[in-house]
């Protein structure tokens, strides 16, 4: 455990040093993307990685958090950080609510109900116009502030988003190391045999939804603010899937592989913005090679590579652990 | 117009979307029982049907038989190629990555027909005519008259297949036990492959007749897609009678929820009809409670 803390105490050190050295500018911005979907990877792990259970509405619930944010800040004029309590808090009651039938589902069941889910939750925000803006985006919405500190610029958003996505990941790795968290692995190998061995499969399936839509909601809500400009487009099938991917590809159940995945599909894009049209062509061919020569994710399949270079001869047919 | 004729005319639209649905899901399903992937390129097969033939016939000026004979073996080459290069390959993938590479697929093969084709919405002619029939007091296009067809000589075509000849047999039995069928001399690779060209195929021809009723663009197949799933989750996975009603439920009662309730939740009243019937029968609408393997 001391061993995880001190990787995290300087993966922490390294993130919160990088605005020193790009005093401001685009990189910064981008980088300010990859905490947010950092930590909205983070949450979804903790469900699909740990809990084996996977979701592919999980776009809806950063909407729900960002949307509930913006309109209470931007139409209600309700403090910010109110506003982004109650967005994780009503977030977390509705995931727990509709968690109990939808986590009675399984394997490609679950995925097509979460999917259905976020496609609903997706057409209200486009239908609800009086409420959200309908498809033209809801505007106005204020920066975060403490005090006499306002979080209007890339360098103070940036610590602002890190501060949360660095909280959310202690939090996770603390929950993997756990009782809970081995509880969850042993629902992911055998919901049979985890409920054997005296663990509340239903609840704890319900109750780790739950903090997953709520890290969403309090993302969504983080996005809200540093964009002051939402609209539907960001929340829809797309995000979701991509989020997946952003799992999948980092490595499934390694928190430090969803930032690796993370910061690799939101500066991948900005990487292929050169190849202008091509770039939806590269990103899906590279999501299929990198699926077939790297299925553990980015963050086994580094060292197996390193491995094989630095042995000069390639195993095959060998697991990396 | 009277309400009763609106409602038969709702009932007539969602009938004919709802064979597209059918045939969508018969494919996802075909797929899913021999290799227990979910194929989520399927829609692109769909999308691809429906934007080649419009190519054939605008760009090359094929007469409209021709451009759809020439369509769907292109379409159904492309399923057969991503099968080759994409799922072939990967012999220990968990079903996860497996997703990851058919949505991979699926981004791949609309970004390249986003290049080809372009972002534009493409018309095209119905089969014959755009006449209008009398019937029962609503009207109907022929259009719906070909979906009917089509959907109807697809799906008999199908189940002859599949109870009656060698391949179709050996292909039950790899959704019934891979291991068997290997066991008994069946060549499960070339069967997978079978799988992905049939559903290909049927998909690229749903995408043709229903391109000419809603006009076809390159990322018409997202959603057409989505439904085809829905519909083979409610048919519980079987590419029979239930995905057929699956579809056929899920198109009416989505043209009724359009046309009485609010047409832009029409992709929501899907969704929602799916949800309602994934909690109070989880295993499909038709399928008997299975227990779970240990």
């Amino acid at each position: 455990m001391k061993r995880e803390l001190l990787k995290f105490l300087i993966f922490a050190a390294i993130l919160l040093c990088i605005p020193f050295l790009f005093k401001a500018g685009y990189l910064l911005n981008v980088l300010v993307f990859v905490g947010i979907h950092t930590m909205l990877a983070v949450g979804l792990n903790l469900l699909l990685g740990y809990a084996g259970q996977i979701s592919l509405g999980h776009a809806a619930f950063f909407g729900l958090g960002a949307y509930i944010s913006g309109i209470l800040t931007a139409t209600y004029a309700v403090n910010s950080w109110l506003a982004m309590m109650i967005a994780a808090i009503v977030v977390g009651i509705m995931a727990f609510v509709i968690g109990f039938p939808i986590l009675k589902l399984k394997g490609h069941y679950l995925a097509m109900a979460t999917l259905g889910l976020g496609i609903i939750i997706y057409i209200t925000f486009n239908e609800l116009v009086e409420v959200t803006g309908g498809p033209s985006g809801l505007s106005g919405i204020p920066n975060l502030s403490l005090g006499p500190l306002i979080f209007d610029s890339d360098q103070k958003n940036y610590f602002l988003i890190w501060i949360f996505t660095l909280a959310t990941m202690l939090l996770s790795i603390n929950l993997a190391n756990s009782r809970i968290g081995r509880a969850l692995r042993a629902i992911h190998d055998s919901e049979v045999a985890a409920r054997v061995m005296g663990v509340n499969v239903r609840l704890l399936k319900v109750q780790i939804f739950t903090l997953s839509a709520a890290i969403s909601a309090i993302a969504g809500s983080l996005y809200a603010h540093t964009m002051t400009f939402i609209s539907p487009a960001s929340f829809g099938f797309n995000f979701s899937i991509e989020l997946l991917t952003m799992v999948v590809i980092g490595g499934l159940g390694s928190i430090y592989g969803s930032f690796l995945g993370a910061a690799l599909l939101t500066l991948l894009p900005e990487l292929l913005r050169a190849f202008q049209d091509y770039d939806i062509v590269i990103y899906g061919l590279l999501l299929i090679l990198m699926t077939m020569f790297m299925p553990g994710g980015l963050v086994r399949g580094f060292p197996a590579i390193l491995a094989v270079i630095s042995s000069k001869k390639p195993e095959r047919g060998k697991e990396s652990a | 117009m009277q309400f009763s004729e609106q409602l038969i005319q709702y009932l007539l639209s969602g009938l004919s979307t709802g064979a597209i649905y059918a045939l969508i899901g018969f494919g996802f399903a075909i797929i899913y029982n021999t290799t227990s992937i979910i194929n989520f390129a399927q829609g692109e097969f769909v999308m691809l049907g429906g934007m080649l033939s419009v190519y054939f016939l605008s760009k090359l000026n094929f007469p409209l038989p021709l451009a759809i004979l020439a369509a769907i073996p292109l379409a159904t080459a492309g399923g057969a190629i991503f099968e080759r290069l994409a799922i072939r390959p990967l012999k220990r993938a968990t079903h996860l990555n497996l997703v990851i590479i058919t949505i991979g697929g699926s981004i791949l093969i609309r970004g390249l027909a986003m290049l080809i084709w372009g972002k534009d919405t493409h018309a095209m002619p119905t089969f014959s005519g755009d006449e209008p029939l009398n019937l029962a007091g609503a009207t109907i296009l022929p259009q719906h008259l070909w979906i009917f067809g089509i959907t109807l000589l697809l799906i008999i075509g199908n189940k002859l297949f599949f109870n009656y000849s060698i391949a179709g047999k050996a292909m039950r039995a790899c959704a019934c036990n891979r291991k068997a069928a290997s066991l008994v001399g069946i060549d499960v690779r070339r069967m997978v492959l079978y799988s992905f060209i049939i559903s290909s195929a049927m998909g690229s021809m749903a995408g043709i007749i229903i391109a000419p009723l809603t006009m076809t663009s390159y990322d018409v197949g997202i959603m057409l897609g989505l439904k085809g799933f829905c519909a083979a989750i409610i048919g519980g996975m079987s590419s029979g009678f239930g995905t057929v009603i699956g579809g056929l439920l899920l198109g009416v009662l989505e043209s009724l929820g359009a046309g009485l309730i609010s047409s832009g939740y029409k992709d929501a009243i899907a969704f929602i009809i799916l949800l309602l019937i994934l909690f109070i029968r989880p295993q499909g609408l038709f399928k008997k409670v299975e227990t779970e393997r240990v």
